[in-house]
């Protein structure tokens, strides 16, 4: 096929001439970039030196590209604007490649400028050259290998629509070395026609009448609400509170979704699946009306596909029409924006006859209720005052202690047992505030996240609940921290295992803990010291509350050296290749997860 | 759980004719572990802005149907037809067949291209080059009845399709 032709239409225009970097940044201006994450080199040169003679947009200097896409992806999920990064080429693209897929699975937006060599160079194993457009394709929703300056301008307004359109995702601009130095014409947004106009559709009105039908003939309903709720918009989380006021029904969230939905809200069950709670996963099985909005049924929710939720009828909302049907047949799909949906089906519910199984509800409610008294978080904590901190105690008074400080507060985790515990005990009021990474389960996210977030935000209380393993995969962004005296707070939850690892060695493979284990750890504190941040660590339950309280109060960044017990296991569990009603809740029951399948086994 | 079976199936798109287009087609097919029998691409419009990729794919009625929304999500992608499901349609490729042979075999294979009327678009003393347009399965016919009188070579287009009637890809 030929190069890029008419790929945006363009409407009328009147054409001002500029250097391409300055045309880049123009349009970056004009699409209301205030931020980039980025890391300088040689093909990426004449965009740095635009960046240096202007003031509109400010630079973050990361210490690896990975950490720019993990800080933007944060921006971008903290603020509900597109984050923008940019690399240098060949390596620089290259690194960049596990954050897009990150942002990819969790359906963030951004826009990633990556340098490339000059065109005419392009396919001569130049000096930093790789094929980024054709890496890339696979982790980013559209990518643009930018060959003609006339197409440079109309590429990058194009790109965030597309990255913020639908289901949101990052979009990729390769710009060769003569493109940002030549001249090339500037045209501004309203003048580009990009291509998502053609992918939007209107919300089945007929289909949301008969889904409300559905729900008003439940007599065991549940809301199981995701991360599309959050990309939709603060108004989809406000709709999302009415609708469940009005209907009295319970609600389970998926790991992305949490924060549309209070997590202190009585009608709240907690998450669902892998980690979720009792009542969320027991609710989830036995319901007779599931009302997924914004969720894609992974099968982190799933568990085994077959004893899903299996006597529900089942309504599935969501702006990607390629997810409904995907993994569970659905009686009711319903394409659009899902705040704009929960919009619809409010007026709906009032529109229809009222529900009429109400007691059958407060029956569901009461069934619910004996879940919930089971307690499935609890753990037993030693109570000396010398004793050895469990990790869920750590985790749960930062939460109750960062609570306390009444700020407005951001969590970033590491991926693993802390990850899911903080999901278990954090229980958030507002969406936008919880940034992890879901779907890719990046190790190395937390930390840079957390920049991105305190970015953002930087009045904020921003916490990466951390651990020790994970956060030595992006560690150098203490020099981040430190270049730009973001007060972050960082807490490891160090138990010197890879833990999460180390809990499926421990219940699927026999208890060998093959290279699991953090050996030859660092000393955070005096690493802490070196990145000019301050440094704690704890290791007796007495002086935990005291050693949180500080690094909350302090006014620069922290690192806390939380050292808990090592052989601390997440639960409940739903084992690989188990059904939603067959949890392991706690070390009792562990035996349970020798009689798994081989083909329990073979999931991962 | 209803055990689905497979067919094949074949789908058209309109694409715009931009560098990378048919790979990321490609890679979603592989990608996601679909299937590709035959896949034809050409610009189709007048300025050679768009292109029609026709895919003939095997799979389950379902995953058939992931494969269509799968491919509607690509941006460079305007439209996405699955010509099987969506009423009667033509489909029809083109192969170029060399049968080297002598004697009986040799008339034998002429006698058999003149019943399928494909034409003969290269004679030497030893080989035929066939040239035959239909369906796959005529196709498919007469290679089998070519094979044990001295087939040597195949090259085929793959297939290209259309549905029937007024109706066009455009107002699906």
């Amino acid at each position: 096929m030929t190069s890029m032709t008419g790929s945006t239409t363009l409407n009328a225009q009147t054409t001002t001439t500029l250097p391409g970097a300055e045309v880049l940044l123009r349009a970056l201006v004009e699409q209301g970039v205030e931020v980039i994450f980025g890391y300088p080199g040689g093909a990426v040169l004449p965009i740095y030196d635009a960046l240096f003679k202007q003031d509109h947009i400010r630079h973050v200097l990361v210490r690896h590209e990975q950490a720019a896409v993990h800080a933007a992806e944060a921006y971008a999920r903290s603020t509900g604007k597109v984050g923008v990064v940019l690399v240098t080429s060949g390596p620089g693209a290259t690194n960049a490649v596990t954050g897009l897929l990150d942002a990819m699975m969790d359906s963030i937006p951004l826009v990633c400028l990556s340098g490339q060599v000059p065109t005419p160079l392009i396919g001569n194993d130049a000096f930093q050259e790789a094929d980024t457009t054709g890496i890339t394709r696979p982790v980013t929703k559209y990518n643009y290998l930018v060959r003609k300056p006339e197409d440079l301008a109309p590429a990058v307004h194009e790109a965030f629509a597309i990255a913020r359109s639908g289901r949101p995702g990052p979009v990729l601009i390769d710009l060769p070395k003569n493109i940002t130095v030549g001249d090339a014409p500037y045209v501004d947004a309203g003048a580009v026609t990009p291509r998502t106009i053609r992918m939007t559709t209107q919300p089945d009105r007929a289909a949301i009448a008969r889904a409300v039908a559905a729900m008003k003939a439940g007599k065991r309903p549940l809301f199981y609400t995701g991360g599309g709720v959050i990309n939709s918009g603060p108004q989809a989380s406000e709709n999302l509170r009415r609708l469940v006021a009005l209907t009295g029904f319970p609600v389970t969230s998926t790991l992305m979704g949490l924060g549309a939905f209070p997590g202190t809200d009585e009608r709240f069950l907690g998450m669902l699946g892998m980690h979720g709670t009792y009542e969320a996963n027991l609710a989830t099985h036995d319901c007779d009306v599931l009302i997924a909005l914004g969720s894609r049924f992974d099968d982190r929710v799933t568990g085994r596909l077959d004893a899903f939720s299996p006597g529900s009828f089942k309504i599935h909302v969501d702006i990607d029409p390629s997810q409904i049907n995907k993994i569970v047949h659905v009686n009711e799909g319903i394409v659009g924006d899902v705040g704009e949906i929960i919009a619809m089906m409010i007026e709906e519910w009032e529109k229809q006859p009222a529900y009429a199984h109400k007691a059958e509800l407060e029956a569901w409610w009461a069934k619910i209720e004996g879940w919930r008294a089971l307690d499935c978080l609890r753990f037993g904590q030693d109570q000396a005052p010398d004793a050895v901190i469990k990790p869920q105690q750590a985790i749960q008074r930062i939460y109750e202690l960062a609570r306390q400080t009444g700020r407005d507060t951001y969590v970033s985790t590491e991926v693993g047992q802390h990850q899911m515990w903080a999901a278990q005990f954090f229980r958030f009021d507002q969406p936008n505030r919880w940034l992890t990474s879901g779907g890719l389960g990046t190790m190395g996210y937390g930390l840079p996240a957390a920049v991105g977030a305190q970015i953002a935000h930087p009045d904020a209380l921003v916490l990466d609940v951390a651990g020790e393993a994970s956060t030595l995969m992006n560690i150098q962004e203490l020099g981040t921290i430190a270049q730009y005296r973001l007060p972050v707070k960082i807490f490891i939850i160090n138990n010197h295992y890879m833990g999460m690892v180390r809990q499926w060695q421990e219940l699927l493979h026999g208890s060998r803990y093959s290279e699991s284990y953090s050996d030859a750890l660092p000393d955070f504190v005096k690493l802490a010291e070196s990145f000019h941040a301050t440094g704690l660590r704890v290791t007796r339950l007495d002086q935990l509350d005291a050693t949180i309280r500080q690094a909350l109060e302090h006014n620069g960044p922290v690192i806390v050296d939380i050292c808990v017990a090592e052989g601390e296991n997440c639960f409940p569990m739903i084992p690989s290749g188990a059904a939603h009603n067959q949890m392991i809740l706690g070390p009792e029951q562990e035996a349970v997860s020798a009689t798994i399948s081989k083909e329990g086994q073979m999931l991962v | 759980m209803q055990v689905e079976v497979s067919g094949s199936a074949v789908i058209s798109l309109l694409v715009d004719n931009e560098s990378g287009a048919l790979a990321r087609i490609v890679e979603l097919f592989s990608g996601r572990g679909y299937n590709i029998q035959s896949l034809t691409v050409a610009p189709v419009d007048e300025h050679g802005h768009t292109s029609r990729v026709n895919i003939v794919t095997t799979g389950t009625q379902s995953s058939i149907w992931q494969v269509k929304t799968q491919l509607e999500r690509l941006v460079p992608v305007s439209r996405v037809v699955n010509l099987t499901a969506e009423g009667p349609y033509v489909a029809r490729e083109m192969a170029l067949v060399k049968v080297v042979s002598s004697g009986e075999p040799r008339t034998e294979a002429l006698r058999i291209a003149q019943a399928f009327r494909a034409r003969a678009v290269d004679t030497t003393a030893s080989s035929f080059v066939f040239e035959l347009t239909g369906s796959t399965d005529k196709l498919d016919s007469f290679i089998e009845l070519m094979r044990p009188l001295g087939l040597v070579e195949v090259s085929r287009t793959g297939v290209a399709s259309i549905c029937r009637g007024p109706q066009t890809i455009q107002n699906f």
